[in-house]
């Protein structure tokens, strides 16, 4: 039995290895889904909903589903455009996200979504909810104004025995995803130059440093989110 | 083709936004072709003196006075331009949302750092000043808005692709590089 399979994203034909989710083909084959939650390395759980693409009228998380022979996958059509335009919107109004003063400007996925799905004003009201920041570590701070609870920190960033950095805390309205106070005390110079990049927006900030590169040599002021994916 | 009639106006801004459309630099020499200004600080006009077809906004609205304003362009523009993200989710002043506007006022007059002259404790109270709002609102949240421009500035060829595509009534086909939020 072939361990390749065929099956179609917006009538393009995609080779996928058996057991791939329909993301991971959908990059190998020059197709850009978008992502926040996911991180490579990490088990996909599905929870911010931006992946996801239309299967026999069905909206699924294309993070989590895994290919099938044949199906024929909707993505790039304008409804699901405007649903993933919608949760990037959602997540707009529900933090503060004051993208001038933000050091992850122009680094930012959240941000080079926007760009990428022309976000000008959100539909939905901005709520200014007052949330903290936390900056008593020696090496990072927590910005949560900005923090879209993807969960990327929590599952990447941990010491040598496993140990996370990262916990949510409170539940409902109020959960926040903070920082062990006492393990940030003695946390590398590298772990915690990765806790930055591994966080999608600007919550996780690492300090003495800021806006050291131009505008206009950003990962996204020249191309889009994905583009990269998309020339390959 | 008569030209457009243009009105501008800075609220809770920074003014950056109106050096931003300056800095089309020699195209502003297209621009007195196609548009002719009212109401604005460019040329120093205070009040409206007829219907202008396209109003453009900078800043939110962090006062009363901003309120009053905004609703008069409403009044008078037929279209209206939230330019910047100031006017359009509140921009930096907006920071200050979710902070009571008494511990505000008491940072900026009183206990701040850098608060040294104010010897006699005083806390602005003419009846002459504008009241703050409880909050910096973003323009659309009081008046109807018809277009949003993002960008702190934005960019000069953003307003420029914009405005002459709203004038000559064409299709806007804007550049990925110049829809920006900082
Ligand atoms: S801090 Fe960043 S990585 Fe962690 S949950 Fe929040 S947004 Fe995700
Ligand atoms: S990336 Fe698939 S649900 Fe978040």
């Amino acid at each position: 039995m072939s361990d390749t399979c065929k099956f179609k994203i917006d009538g393009k034909e995609i080779i996928a290895k058996k057991g791939q989710t329909i993301l991971e083909a959908a990059k190998e084959n020059g197709v850009f889904i978008p992502t926040l939650c996911n991180f490579t390395g990490v088990k996909p759980k599905g929870s911010c909903r931006i992946c996801s693409v239309k299967i026999n009228d069905r909206f699924m998380t294309s993070c989590t589903t895994p290919v099938a022979a044949g199906m024929e996958v909707e993505s790039n059509t304008e409804e699901i455009s405007d649903l993933r335009k919608s949760i990037i919107e959602l997540l707009f109004v529900s933090g503060n996200h004051f993208c001038p003063s933000c050091e992850k400007s122009g680094n930012c996925e959240l941000q080079a979504l926007g760009y990428r799905y022309q976000m000008m004003v959100p539909r939905f009201p901005y709520s200014f909810d007052k949330k903290n920041v936390v900056a008593t570590g020696p090496k990072l701070l927590k910005d949560q104004d900005r923090c879209i609870k993807c969960q990327r920190c929590m599952k990447t960033i941990k010491d040598d025995e496993g140990k996370r950095y990262y916990a949510f805390k409170n539940r409902g309205r109020d959960l926040e995803v903070v920082m062990d106070e006492e393990m940030s005390k003695t946390i590398t110079d590298e772990l915690a130059k990765e806790a930055m990049e591994n966080c999608p927006v600007g919550s996780i900030i690492y300090k003495g440093v800021g806006f050291s590169e131009p505008i206009g040599t950003r990962k996204y002021d020249k191309q889009p989110i994905g583009s990269l994916i998309e020339t390959n | 083709m008569s030209k457009k009639i243009i009105a501008t106006t800075s609220l809770a801004g920074c003014f950056g936004c109106h050096m931003s459309i300056l800095d089309i630099d020699e195209r502003i020499l297209d621009l007195v072709e196609l548009v002719e200004f009212n109401k604005s600080p460019i040329d120093d006009i205070k009040v409206f003196t007829k219907q202008c077809d396209i109003g453009i906004i900078e800043g939110g609205c962090c006062n009363s006075e901003n309120i009053e304003v905004l609703k008069y362009f409403r009044e008078n523009c037929d279209i209206l331009i939230s330019l910047g993200e100031c006017a359009i989710m509140g921009g930096l002043p907006a920071m200050r949302n979710g902070i009571p506007i008494e511990e505000c006022l008491h940072e900026a007059y009183l206990d701040g750092p850098t608060v040294k002259l104010n010897t006699q404790k005083i806390l602005p109270n003419d009846s002459e000043l504008p009241m703050l709002l409880n909050e910096v609102y973003p323009c659309h949240e009081i008046v109807k808005i018809d277009y949003f421009l993002p960008g702190c500035a934005p960019r000069a060829d953003l307003i420029w692709d914009a405005l002459v595509a709203l004038i000559t009534g064409n299709e806007m086909d804007l550049p990925y590089e110049v829809v920006k939020f900082d």
